[in-house]
């Protein structure tokens, strides 16, 4: 089995790197490289896999990396059934991603580099899965973010897509911030990074330590899986090409924060109150971008925001101990969001770039396998009775109604309302009304390449058999609970019984009736685009425009931060040129300045300065 | 009389240098006049020479000229950094020079003589040692950041260092006399014997302070260093930020654990305040930078806030992280100062931020190597400035610390904008206007791939690195 786990990431790693040397001779030919890597490292994901079933588990190290005294971290790796299950995912839904990308990126310049730069986040999310110790699972955090934006910015020409990569990293520098920290702290008062050690040692934490951590940690996740309040940079990503929204903003990268909470479960286990937190960040989360995706009219941020929410559900989940409902969700959400994702990006494709659904409608009968797997896609996502997302977020509501918080429950199950509404509205609006884009658009629709659709057929098989094959719930939970059983504390959820079927009605009926507004809204009458764009009551302009978040950030935190910049620059340093200021005035500008200075004594300036320091300085050692 | 004893063994290094100072000298004034590389490579020669002569004493430990002089695992620690230091700049400056027809032998010389007062700084036993290679590591780069004649901002840098220069100098003697007056003594052992904590010794403390705080640009010394590091020719630049800061940071770790260990409470506090303003300030006003070099010239700044956070949780583990994060520091700002003099134009222009647009369609492999450096820079794995800045907030949470490295840490986060941006503007802007610069060289080149390799294997391999550097300052803790 050691062979296998090693061969999951390598070759990735070295289809990455192949790419990234010989781009230039390849060209064309990148996915000969990159897409049977990631199918070799699937394969061995599934060797690996099979291993697990049988019962086997992985510790590895490659070498001892940092060794500082009591500061020990290796490149070590491990294999539970946990890592086994996202392996699984990121290397199977990676391998379809690559496999669409061939069509959709297919007259891209950037073809080699596109492949890179996919390889390499395969290589990163692989690592970080299987890393055994916090320090190596926090260095494949950043690579991946680290993919992201590169991948985010790929299309660089494009102002938009460079200041969203940019946001992305800076607003994940922000989570890692803590992240980091708690990554530090852990380290003082546990003297290890090692996972087993760790959890091991948990209960010795005092409460207050453990919280503190699991928070900090949990910063980091909020960064990376896009929770509020760091959850602006996810929309933005959308800049990129839809295949990496499919994969990294939905599928897989952005997940990784509900795996770290997951794995870290003794952690905050032992705070308690951090697990609260993560339930109820989850939940607002959950249904503060519900509302948002609601009234949005680009097609992948209206995906954007659902990912963002739904991402809020597996938070939930983790947060009331319902980890494998949590993970559940996580693989079903991995398959239908990134049939959503793909399916969308076959709309685009046909459509010629276009992604605003107010130019979009009647496209169904010009691309029936489009149509027919994202009506599939979109059931699961409502969750719709039989589909994936059906099984796994009833699972969630369950777990949490028999936690007993009730409030947190009807957060959720007004999430499930909207979550009907939004998904049938982006499909209707897509595919069954009347076309709304002009008649030479509408002459050019054409159905994607096969490359392209049969990804898409794959995932919406797998969004319509994973909810049957392993979310049935029985006596002992689901098979993929009793699967999981091994890494988690067990979670007591009652099955059947009259309590359970009337849940279970419920969340149909609200499934039911989040569709029959969404049909009323948009598939009875003729909808006029300008209605969809302009809002025209403060709460449609309020969800329109994100309840403001990105505005209020900018006026309370960068603003302030640009203006203390530029203050402090004014009063300690002279220096600071306009930079609107072209080259050969600015060469003027220097050496007039340069000569007032010398001349008007800004250097006694500095020495003033100076001097007021050597005051503070003599001052306070005497004053001791 | 009494003669001391002369053991010329424990100074072996820094003679090595000073021999080849001389000898560019002489070689100057033979033949052939026009051509000049030949003095750079005898430069570089000399500090290979010392690196191994450094590598030959490893593992001694002696004093020499009456105690004046330390030989010790620190010593050598830092007499490598040094050396690298010297020699990415050596490698830097041939055709950084050439193209400019500045070649000389006096140049060369001086970033040798300069390097001999670091190495000395570094070995320093007794505070009048310090003082005298603190000034002939001054006075050499004094003259090297006026060294572009005819460029006007190359002079007014060079006034400007030496007459604040000079001003700290003048604050460091006299916390020499005041430390003296206190204890009797210039040794720093007998200083530490001495114990002292009265006024006048903690005055003398502060005034030490403020000098050593000049020379590594700590805030509110750190004014002269965005002028200086613009006006200065870059290769210069690139010493003045990497050889002279740890010089300074060497002399600095070396007087404060060994002999002023009485007044640790009381320095630690001063230091805390030190850090945590110089990180803050040099980071917030990068921001507002458009020149890269001044914008590199406030970043440096800031590494230094972090790296007091080192001195300031103490202990082997926290001093150890700082002599670490000297390493790392060395080997990526030589490099990002290296790429930034091999882009820049023949009068001086081309350091904006504008200039920089589009770079990445011009120079992609300049470019992506630049960005790496900044990515280290930032403390993203698996490059050293990670494993750096680990290891230091680390120390800092241990000794708890924890405002600080709070601190520390949101400053990462606030510096990631910047570096960032330029990262953008190289990939992500089109370019403006036309520019013709020549491919770099095989020096050039050179340098760069050393220091790739070394933040690299820094981020890698750590744990040698680390060792060493804890093995480094064991001695002085004892």
């Amino acid at each position: 089995m050691s062979t296998s786990v090693w061969l999951i990431p390598a070759f990735p790693l070295a289809g990455a790197l192949v790419n990234a040397i010989f781009g230039r001779a390849i060209g064309r030919r990148a996915h000969w490289v990159a897409v049977p890597a990631t199918a070799a490292a699937f394969v061995a994901a599934c060797v690996t896999f099979s291993g697990v079933v049988r019962g086997a588990t992985y510790t590895g190290q490659l070498y001892p990396w940092i060794v500082a005294g009591a500061l020990k971290a290796g490149v070590s790796v491990q294999v539970d059934q946990l890592a086994a299950v996202m392996l699984l995912v990121v290397t199977g839904v990676g391998f379809l991603i690559h496999v669409y990308s061939i069509g959709y990126m297919q007259s891209d310049p950037g073809y080699a580099r596109f492949f890179s730069y996919l390889n390499l986040f395969v290589f990163s999310m692989t690592m970080l899965v299987l890393a055994s110790n916090y320090l190596l699972l926090y260095v494949f955090w950043e690579a991946v973010g680290l993919c992201s934006y590169l991948l985010i910015g790929f299309w660089y020409q494009r102002p938009a897509a460079a200041q969203a990569g940019k946001k992305a990293f800076i607003v994940n520098r922000v989570g890692d911030f803590g992240f980091g920290l708690g990554v530090i702290w852990l380290w003082t008062v546990a003297g290890t990074l090692q996972y087993a050690e760790v959890f091991a040692r948990a209960g010795t934490l005092g409460r207050a330590t453990a919280t503190g951590i699991a928070l900090l940690l949990f910063m980091g996740a909020c960064g990376k899986s896009a929770q509020l309040p760091l959850h602006t940079w996810l929309p933005d990503a959308m800049e990129g090409p839809t295949p990496v929204s499919a994969l990294i903003h939905a599928a897989t990268m952005v997940t990784a924060g509900v795996y770290m909470v997951a794995r870290s479960h003794a952690l905050f286990e032992r705070s308690g109150v951090a697990l609260e937190v993560v339930a109820w960040v989850g939940g607002v989360t959950a249904i503060f971008a519900a509302t948002i995706a609601l009234v949005q009219t680009d097609i992948k941020r209206v995906l954007a925001y659902s990912t963002i929410s739904q991402l809020g559900y597996m938070f939930a989940a983790v947060g009331v101990g319902a980890y494998t409902a949590g993970i559940f969700h996580l693989v079903t959400h991995a398959f239908f969001k990134a049939l959503l994702f793909l399916g969308a990006g076959s709309i685009i494709h046909a459509l010629g770039g276009e992604q605003d659904l107010r130019k979009m409608g009647g496209l169904a009968p010009r691309m029936v396998p489009t149509a027919v797997t994202m009506t599939i896609g979109a059931a699961g996502l409502a969750g719709v009775p039989g589909f994936a997302g059906f099984f796994s977020k009833d699972e969630i509501l369950a777990a949490i109604y028999d936690g007993g918080s009730l409030g947190l429950w009807s957060l959720l199950l007004l999430g499930a309302f909207l979550t009907s509404v939004y998904a049938f509205r982006l499909l209707f609006l897509a595919f069954y009304c009347a076309p709304r884009m002009s008649p030479e658009a509408a002459h050019h629709v054409h159905e994607s390449p096969t490359v392209m659709t049969v990804p898409l057929m794959v995932l919406a098989a797998l969004t319509v058999v994973t909810g049957f094959a392993i979310g049935i719930p029985s006596g002992e939970g689901t098979l993929f609970a009793q699967f999981l059983a091994p890494v988690f504390p067990p979670h007591e959820v009652e099955h059947g019984g009259f309590g359970a079927y009337a849940l279970l009605l419920l969340s149909v009926i609200v499934v039911a009736a989040g569709f029959l507004l969404a049909w009323l809204l948009y598939a009875t009458r003729p909808v006029a685009p300008e209605d969809l764009g302009r809002p025209r009551t403060p709460i449609h302009a309020l969800l329109f425009n994100a309840y403001y978040v990105d505005r209020m950030y900018d006026a309370v935190i960068v603003r302030p931060l640009f203006a203390l910049s530029v203050l402090l620059a004014r009063g300690f340093d002279a220096g600071v040129l306009d930079g609107a200021v072209n080259a050969v005035g600015r060469a003027v500008v220097a050496w007039a300045q340069g000569l007032r200075r010398v001349q008007t004594g800004y250097v006694v300036n500095y020495a003033l300065t100076m001097l007021l320091g050597v005051v503070a300085l003599v001052g306070f050692l005497l004053s001791r | 009389m009494d003669f001391p004893a002369v053991s010329l063994r424990a100074i072996l290094p820094a003679i090595v240098i000073l021999t080849t100072a001389a000898l560019v000298l002489l070689l100057d004034l033979l033949p052939p006049r026009e051509r000049k590389g030949h003095l750079a490579v005898v430069s570089l020669a000399g500090v290979v020479a010392a690196l191994l002569a450094t590598t030959w004493l490893w593992g001694g430990e002696s004093r020499a000229f009456r105690g004046m002089v330390v030989l010790d695992g620190y010593a050598l620690f830092l007499d490598l950094v040094i050396c690298y230091a010297a020699g990415l700049v050596v490698l830097l400056s041939m055709d950084y020079l050439r193209e400019r027809g500045l070649e000389s032998g006096e140049y060369y010389a001086l970033v040798l003589l300069a390097t001999v007062g670091m190495m000395l700084m570094a070995s320093a036993g007794d505070l009048i040692v310090v003082f005298l290679s603190l000034e002939l590591m001054s006075l050499s780069l004094y003259v090297l950041a006026g060294y572009f004649r005819a460029r006007l901002a190359s002079g007014e840098a060079a006034m400007k260092y030496f007459l604040l220069g000079a001003f700290a100098t003048s604050f460091f003697l006299y916390g020499i006399a005041l430390v003296y007056g206190s204890t009797g003594t210039t040794n720093l052992d007998r200083i530490a014997a001495s114990a002292s904590r009265d006024s006048l010794m903690m005055v003398g403390v502060a005034l030490l302070l403020v000098g050593f705080g000049f020379k590594i640009s700590a805030v509110p010394f750190h004014m002269w260093a965005p002028d200086v590091y613009v006006g200065a020719p870059t290769s210069v630049t690139a010493l003045i930020a990497t050889g002279s800061k740890a010089a300074a940071f060497a002399a600095l770790i070396r007087v404060l654990v060994t002999s002023l260990r009485s007044t640790q409470p009381d320095w630690t506090v001063l230091l805390w305040g030190l850090a945590a303003a110089t990180m803050t300030v040099g980071n917030v006003v990068a921001i507002a930078q458009s020149n890269l070099k001044r914008m590199l010239a406030y970043s440096s700044v800031a590494h230094v806030g972090y790296m007091l956070i080192g001195l300031v949780a103490g202990g082997v583990f926290g001093t150890g992280a700082v002599l670490f994060y000297l390493l790392v520091y060395t080997f990526t700002t030589a490099g990002a100062f290296g790429v930034v003099l091999l882009l820049e134009h023949a009068g001086g222009e081309g350091v904006s931020l504008a200039d920089y647009a589009g770079r990445a369609r011009r120079h992609p492999i300049l470019a992506l190597v630049l960005s790496l450096f900044l990515l280290s820079l930032i403390g993203i794995p698996p490059f050293g400035g990670f494993v750096g800045k680990f290891y230091l907030f680390g120390a800092a949470v241990r000794s708890g610390y924890i405002g600080l490295a709070v601190i520390g840490a949101l400053n990462t986060a606030v510096a990631s904008y910047y570096y960032l941006r330029l990262i953008v503007y190289m990939y992500m802007r089109e370019p403006e206007g036309v520019e013709a610069v020549s491919t770099p060289s095989f020096a050039g080149g050179l340098a760069l791939a050393v220091a790739l390799v070394g933040i690299v294997v820094l981020g890698v391999v750590p744990t040698p690195f680390i060792d060493l550097a804890q093995a480094a300052v064991t001695p002085l803790l004892r």
